[in-house]
This record gives structure tokens, C-alpha cells and sequence, in this order.
């Protein structure tokens, strides 16, 4: 169709086999209305150019594999309608992450940081199956519940400005997941986990500058998670401070 | 050199059964050491994409049974499953959700604090599990925390299996392309499980994500192990037109209404089978519905977009309702169907969901392969028969993803490693097999000029509603179609991240399944389940009472069969 509307998408491009340094790649492409970003990429991919390399999968915004910066913002791509921005829309690699390739960022360290707040149940007896399943309210559910629904696209730390200074910081995702499970009535782990909480690049670290919880693409508000784990930590920590004194006297 | 990495029990895939598998494993024997291979992080899993629940019955529950959940499960499958596999399915579900709650599944919960169940398609009683409407995604992130508490579950994620790796007529570990350096490291294992789910992107219109390439089956299928009852393809009744992204059954569940063009509730105006279950009838019955709604000219259409559709009714169970039930159906209509559920009706249409065939195996999930095992969406262990219920599949994973990395521990424990230097001899063969694949040069045909012709091919042949003589045809245009994807030509030769060379693999992998489904197709000249023959309108139990097997062949596949395993119910007329 002669009058079908064209984008130029404006790629970021970076092969460590071929290329010293990213490149950017323009391909002016026909789109449909209805396209999101990447649609667009997945176009270039199969009709224009095979070596183009992404990580994509559900295309329904709950793997967490397509966050990209989009014109500057971190994005899920699979989410982000494409009508959304101009006739030239810019796309880069996730903002605070080491490249592979192209769109490909390594998120190793992202994987050893979820390790690290032991993201699991803790408790001082193991439950057995004829135990039948634990009580909990619909209130005490709700109390962690939105920290639950961090599909770990990474979007958070891509906007992180902590992160961008403080290569170490545990960030947003990985506090809000540790949080989720010291807020749960059958976890018994919240000591171990304020350990990691309180160490450098802990939560004490985070300024507070809430660029988090506005990209997050599933409303899980991890500023809000690092906030509450800070306040849990001082009281934990002047709690501690108290006993001491009494144990002293 | 090839690298080599040595373990014990190797698993291929981690999503839900893969995960489930692997937890098992070390469980079993605290000393064995655990592989866990795949082409994603797990996490990415298409488990990950499930909405709507899992089905067990609740402990304690007074108006369900075992044998309930069994009776429904054999009925769904139009008598077509095993019944030994699924008298031990009912009975181990309950412990396995169980067992997600002590780990952390944030299950939805009544107001005493118990686990809420919400009702399903075809299901007698409310025994359907939820965390909202994101209960693949709550049950694949537990899983995958949990299993981090396991040092001996070493994971090699972005790991692509090419091939398996066999010594003795056993299977003793896999040939993995490790996707970001390029390289293929042998991953050697007395034991080996796949699990990597379905796949779905035979089909061009699909709930299914990329990833869904039918990796597992095609490995097997190619080292001479049968696939079983590859003609069953479960098409869910509503997919969003245009991107085919599942809205979950649960909507109809919690009281959703399905309405043709005229505004009528169809389901409960005319004979569609399904009595006065209307909605919540099993899958197979209600696609055909909305189909034939459709064909007499009840569907509404929508300007550019494809094909015809009906509509899924929200609007009466008022806004509280669905943001605390159904908050995804409302997030995913309103981001891809430009719809608010609140106000109006959600265009839907059958779309392809879940292959009910598999990799052939027993009720432990072995294989004909000795040391090979496989589980969840990837096998036919024979639970879902010619029609799947929605939420068993779940737990299907939980269940057999448990028993085969039980058995495989013990099958381990009494193999031995084989011959390393014969293993390693065909890992390198894969490298250099890979190495000549990177930006080949052949003929003009593309990728997704071949991915294309085949999902045209597999929808006009294997569709809701199939006809001899298109099936016929699909399975010339298959052979057809492997044969073009000889002379594909590929641009990337590089070693890092080459997702084009993944891409023909996959690709290579669609098409060995994609034959298996449709020569299993024209083989069954009869109506069962999901696969419903315009020429055969009746089910043919003294002919076709059998599960279909296909065999990989280096000149064509063969076909054969076998019988199922009947138990306490007799094959009857299938009617709700």
C-alpha cells in the first residue's frame, strides 16, 4: 500500500566481535497503527535485517524479556504503542546495564542480586503436606501482595540513579521482592534479610528518588517497598539499640 | 574443544515442570547435582503467561471428591486420557498446591483465610486455585525463588539445546548452545527430562509466546521416540482478534457471558452440547460454538482486523469485581484490544492454545529412550486425552514435573556416565553442525517465508474444525515446506547472541512437530475431543479408541498406535 505509514526506528547496534563501540542503525519501516515498539523490531528482524538481536517472548507484558530505553525512557517494548511517539523513535539497549549485543543487556548481575535477599520462605520448622495449606487473611495477602507482581523486566534499575552511581546498589527490584517476603505472615526469614537490607548498598543507600516506581510497567511501587524496608530497619535497629542498654543494666 | 560440564540429572527447560522437576531431584537425593538448561531465563518461562488457575481438590472440601476431579478429567478428554495416570494425578494435586503455599504462592484466599477456588470450564465443583488471574506467573516466580534456596540446582540459563546426547542406547546429557558466547558445552547427565512446554507457534494465531517452539518434542522425535496424539490442539474459545493474547477462562468463571452478533447469550439459546454448563463448558465444545456462530453469519466483524469474532460480556459483574478478580483481563484488554471490560464487550475468537500430544511416556514420565524423561506441556504422560480442561495443565506440570525427577534421580543412581569420550565426540559434531549454519548461504528462501508458509498450512489444515482433503494437503505442504527451509539463507554469522541462528532452529524444530500433528490428523478418521472432522462427525470408538504415535523417519514419519488404558469409567457419549 502506497499510503501506509512509515517510522524510522532508530536502533542502537553493537556486535563485540565486529564493533569497537555501539553504533546507531536507522531502518524507515512501513508500521500499522496498532503496532507497540516491538512489533517494529520484530518487522526489521524478519523482513529487513536478520542480524538485528533482541530479547522478546510473551508479547503480552508478563515474561519481562523486552524492557528497552525507548527515546530515552526504559520501557516493555511489548507494551509501549509506537503511536505513542514521533516519525523517528529511538531505541537503545536498557540504561544502567553492561551491552551483549545490540539490544541484549547483561543481567547476570540483576540474577546474583534476586540470590541475594533470599527470596523464599524461611522458616524455623519446615511445614509438611499433610499440614494442609496455612491460613492467611485477605488483609495479611494484600500487605505484600503488590511487591508480588515484579515480573523482573529491570526497568526500574534502568531508571535508577543510584544505580547509575552506585554500580553495587541492591536496587528497587531486588529490595521490593526481599520485602515482599518479610511482609508475608509465613515467612520467618526477616532477620537474615535486614542483614542484607542494612549492609553497603543496602537500602540505606536509595535517595529516595522515586524514578522507580514511575516506570514500573506493573504498578509494584519498589520506592515505596525500599521506604517501608528502611523505616522496618531503623526500628529494628533501635529496637536492638534498646535491649543492648537493658541487657547492659 | 567442547566444553564439558558433568551433573547428575540433566533438565531441559524451567519453566513450572522444569523447576518442579529440578526441586524434586535434589529433594530426592541431596547428593546429586542438578542441571537446569534453558534457552531463557527462567523466569521468561511461557509458564509465566497462564491466567486463569490450577485445578486440585481443595483439603477438606465437603461438596468435592477425587473422584470427582477424576470423572470430569475423563469426560473432558472424551475418554481418550489414561485413567491410571489420572487417578494418581487427582490424588497427588492437592499435595502439590499444597506444597506451592508453604513455599510462598500467594493463592488468592476466602475471608477465613483459606485457599479461595474459583470454577472452571467443565469442572463440577469450584476446585480451581487462583492468585488473581496470574497464576502462571505467581506460580512460575515461586517456583524459580524457591528453587534458588538449592546450590545443587546449577542453572545454564540462555543455554538452547540442539541435541541429545546418546551412548548405548541411553541418554547421558545434552549439547547446549551456550547463546551468549556462541559456544556448545556439553552438559553430561545419567538422566536427562524435558520440559520445554509446548508449541504453539506451529500456529500463526496463537496464545502462545515465541519461545514456544516445541524444542523438546523435536529432540526426541528426531532420536526415534514416538510423539503421542499430536492431532489434539486445544483451541481456547477467547483470544484477543489480531494478537491472539489469551483473556482467561476464568472470566467466564467468575460469570462472564459469551453473545453473538445479535446480543444473544448463544450458549444458553442453542444446542452446543454443553447443557446448562453454557460458559463454562469444556474447551473444544465452546470454540466450535463461537465458530459456528461465526459460519451463520452471528459474528461481528471489525474493520482491519482478521477474521470474524463474538463478544465475552464482563460488564455485569461491576467494576470492584473485576479489579480484584480480574485485574489482568483488564490490563490486557485495555492495552491490546483498546477495550475497557468495565463498559464494554471484549472481542474474542478461538485461538490456538495448548498442545495436548507430546512426547510419549509412561505414567513416570520415562520415554522409549532409556534415561530420557519428559514432563508438562512437552509430554503426552496421557492426562488430557483429546481435550484438556482448563487449570489441570498446571498442575499437570507440579504432578509429573515431581514423578519424573523422582524417577530420574533413580533411573541416575543406577546408570553409569557412559562413554565421555563418544559423548563428547558428538557434542563437537553439534558445533560444527551449528558453525555451519551461522549466516549460511543457500537458496532465496527466509525464515519467515518458510515460518509463514507453515503456519498457513497448519491453520488451513488443523484448525477448529478439519476436513480429510486439507488435511491431506497439509501434510504434502509440510514435507513441502522442510524441503524450502533447505534453501533458507541466514546474514548473521556471529558467535554472540546470534538469535537468528536460534531462530532457524526453532524454526526447524516447528516443522518436525508441525509434520507429526498433521500426519496424526489424517490418520483419525473420526470426531473426538479437540479434533472435530466435518467428514467424520461421530466419535468411533471400535476404530479409533486408541492414542496415535508418530515416528520420526529419515524418508517420512510412520505412523502407529496404541491403547489407552480404560479404568473405572467406560467410553460414553460425551454430552453435559
Amino acid at each position: 500500500m502506497a499510503d501506509k505509514q512509515k517510522k524510522t526506528i532508530v536502533v542502537t547496534r553493537f556486535d563485540p566481535d565486529k564493533d569497537e563501540a555501539p553504533r546507531q542503525q536507522r531502518y524507515e519501516i512501513p508500521v500499522e497503527p496498532d503496532w507497540k515498539v516491538l512489533d517494529a523490531l520484530n518487522y526489521i528482524k524478519d523482513h529487513v535485517d536478520g542480524t538485528l538481536s533482541h530479547r522478546w517472548s510473551c508479547r503480552m507484558a508478563v515474561c519481562g524479556s523486552c524492557g528497552m530505553n525507548v527515546d530515552g525512557t526504559p520501557k516493555l517494548t511489548c507494551k509501549d504503542a509506537l503511536a505513542d511517539y514521533g516519525d523517528s523513535v529511538e531505541v537503545t539497549p536498557l540504561a544502567n546495564f553492561p551491552v551483549v549485543r545490540d539490544l541484549v543487556v547483561d543481567i547476570e548481575g540483576f540474577m546474583e542480586r534476586l540470590q541475594k535477599v533470599k527470596p523464599f520462605i524461611l522458616r524455623a520448622k519446615e511445614l509438611a503436606v499433610e499440614d494442609g495449606p496455612t491460613r492467611q487473611s485477605p488483609v495479611e495477602l494484600d500487605d505484600f501482595r503488590q511487591f508480588s507482581m515484579c515480573i523482573n523486566c529491570m526497568l526500574c534499575y534502568a531508571a535508577c540513579p543510584v544505580t547509575t552511581n552506585e554500580p553495587d546498589f541492591l536496587g528497587p527490584a531486588a529490595i521490593a521482592l526481599g520485602h515482599r517476603y518479610n511482609l508475608d505472615t509465613r515467612d520467618q526469614g526477616q532477620a537474615e534479610r535486614n542483614q542484607v537490607f542494612r549492609e553497603d548498598g543496602g537500602v540505606f543507600a536509595c535517595s529516595y528518588a522515586g524514578e522507580c516506581s514511575e516506570v514500573c510497567p506493573k504498578h509494584v511501587d519498589p520506592s515505596g517497598a525500599i521506604q517501608q524496608a528502611k523505616m522496618a530497619n531503623v526500628i529494628d535497629w533501635v529496637t536492638g539499640l534498646v535491649l543492648r542498654r537493658g541487657d547492659a543494666g | 574443544m567442547v566444553d564439558v560440564v558433568r551433573h547428575d540429572v540433566v533438565i531441559v527447560g524451567g519453566g513450572c515442570a522444569g523447576l518442579r522437576a529440578a526441586i524434586a531431584a535434589v529433594e530426592a537425593d541431596p547428593t546429586l547435582s542438578v542441571a537446569l538448561v534453558s534457552k531463557v531465563y527462567p523466569m521468561r518461562s511461557h509458564t509465566v503467561s497462564a491466567e486463569g488457575g490450577a485445578a486440585a481438590v481443595p483439603p477438606g472440601a465437603k461438596d468435592d471428591s477425587l473422584e470427582k476431579h477424576a470423572f470430569d478429567t475423563v469426560k473432558g478428554s472424551d475418554f481418550l486420557a489414561d485413567q491410571d495416570v489420572i487417578q494418581y494425578f487427582v490424588e497427588e494435586a492437592p499435595k502439590e498446591l499444597t506444597r506451592l503455599e508453604h513455599w510462598g504462592c500467594p493463592w488468592s484466599r476466602n475471608a477465613d483465610g483459606s485457599v479461595a477456588t474459583r470454577p472452571f470450564g467443565g469442572m463440577q465443583t469450584p476446585r480451581t486455585w487462583y492468585a488473581t488471574d496470574k497464576v502462571g506467573f505467581h506460580m512460575l516466580h515461586t517456583l524459580f525463588q524457591h528453587s534458588l534456596r538449592f546450590d545443587r540446582i546449577v542453572r545454564y540459563d540462555e543455554h538452547f539445546v540442539s541435541k541429545l546426547l546418546i551412548d548405548g542406547g541411553q541418554c547421558r546429557g545434552v549439547a547446549a548452545l551456550d547463546v551468549r558466547t556462541g559456544q556448545v558445552r556439553a552438559v553430561l547427565g545419567r538422566a536427562v527430562i524435558l520440559s520445554t512446554g509446548g508449541a504453539g507457534r506451529v500456529w500463526p494465531f496463537t496464545t502462545n509466546g515465541s519461545i514456544k517452539t516445541g524444542d523438546g518434542m523435536a529432540l526426541a522425535y528426531r532420536e526415534g521416540v514416538p510423539l503421542e496424539d499430536m492431532e489434539f490442539v486445544q483451541y481456547h474459545p477467547t483470544g484477543l482478534p489480531g494478537t491472539g493474547i489469551l483473556i482467561t477462562e476464568a472470566a467466564r468463571g467468575e460469570g462472564g457471558y459469551l453473545l453473538n452478533s445479535e446480543g444473544e447469550r448463544f450458549l444458553t439459546t442453542r444446542d452446543y452440547g454443553v447443557g446448562t454448563k453454557a460458559e463454562l463448558g469444556p474447551r473444544d465444545m465452546i470454540s466450535r460454538a463461537v465458530i459456528q456462530e461465526i459460519e451463520a453469519g452471528r459474528g461481528i466483524t471489525l474493520p482491519g482486523k482478521i477474521g470474524q469474532y463474538v463478544h465475552l460480556d464482563l460488564r455485569h459483574l461491576g467494576k470492584a469485581k473485576l479489579e480484584s478478580r480480574l485485574p489482568f483481563v483488564l490490563e490486557l484488554s485495555r492495552t491490546y484490544a483498546g477495550v475497557d471490560p468495565v463498559t464494554q464487550p471484549i472481542p474474542i475468537r478461538p485461538v490456538l492454545h495448548y498442545t495436548m500430544g507430546g512426547v510419549a511416556t509412561n505414567i513416570d514420565g520415562a520415554t522409549a529412550l532409556p534415561g530420557l524423561y519428559a514432563a508438562g506441556e512437552t509430554a503426552c504422560v496421557s492426562l488430557n486425552g483429546a481435550n484438556r480442561l482448563g487449570s489441570n495443565s498446571l498442575t499437570e506440570c507440579l504432578v509429573f514435573g515431581a514423578r519424573s525427577g523422582q524417577h530420574a534421580v533413580r533411573f541416575a543412581k543406577g546408570s553409569s556416565a557412559g562413554s565421555e569420550s563418544a559423548l563428547l565426540e558428538q557434542a563437537k559434531g553439534e558445533g560444527a553442525r551449528l558453525d555451519g549454519i551461522r549466516g549460511r548461504k543457500r537458496g532465496g528462501e527466509t525464515l519467515a517465508g518458510v515460518r509463514q508458509g507453515m503456519n498457513e498450512a497448519m491453520e488451513a489444515g488443523t484448525g477448529v474444525y478439519r476436513v480429510q482433503a486439507s488435511m491431506q494437503q497439509t501434510v504434502s505442504d509440510v514435507a513441502a515446506l522442510k524441503q524450502r527451509f533447505e534453501q533458507v539463507s541466514l546474514s548473521d554469522a556471529s558467535q554472540v547472541f546470534n538469535t537468528e541462528l536460534t531462530a532457524a532452529l526453532e524454526l526447524r524444530n516447528l516443522l518436525d512437530v508441525a509434520e507429526a500433528v498433521a500426519l496424526a490428523a489424517v490418520s483419525r478418521k473420526e470426531s473426538r475431543g479437540a479434533h472435530a472432522c466435518r467428514d467424520f462427525p461421530k466419535r468411533n470408538d471400535p476404530e479409533y479408541l486408541h492414542h496415535s504415535l508418530v515416528h520420526f523417519g529419515e524418508t517420512g514419519p510412520r505412523f502407529s498406535t496404541k491403547p489407552v488404558t480404560l479404568g473405572t469409567w467406560v467410553p460414553e457419549e460425551r454430552k453435559y
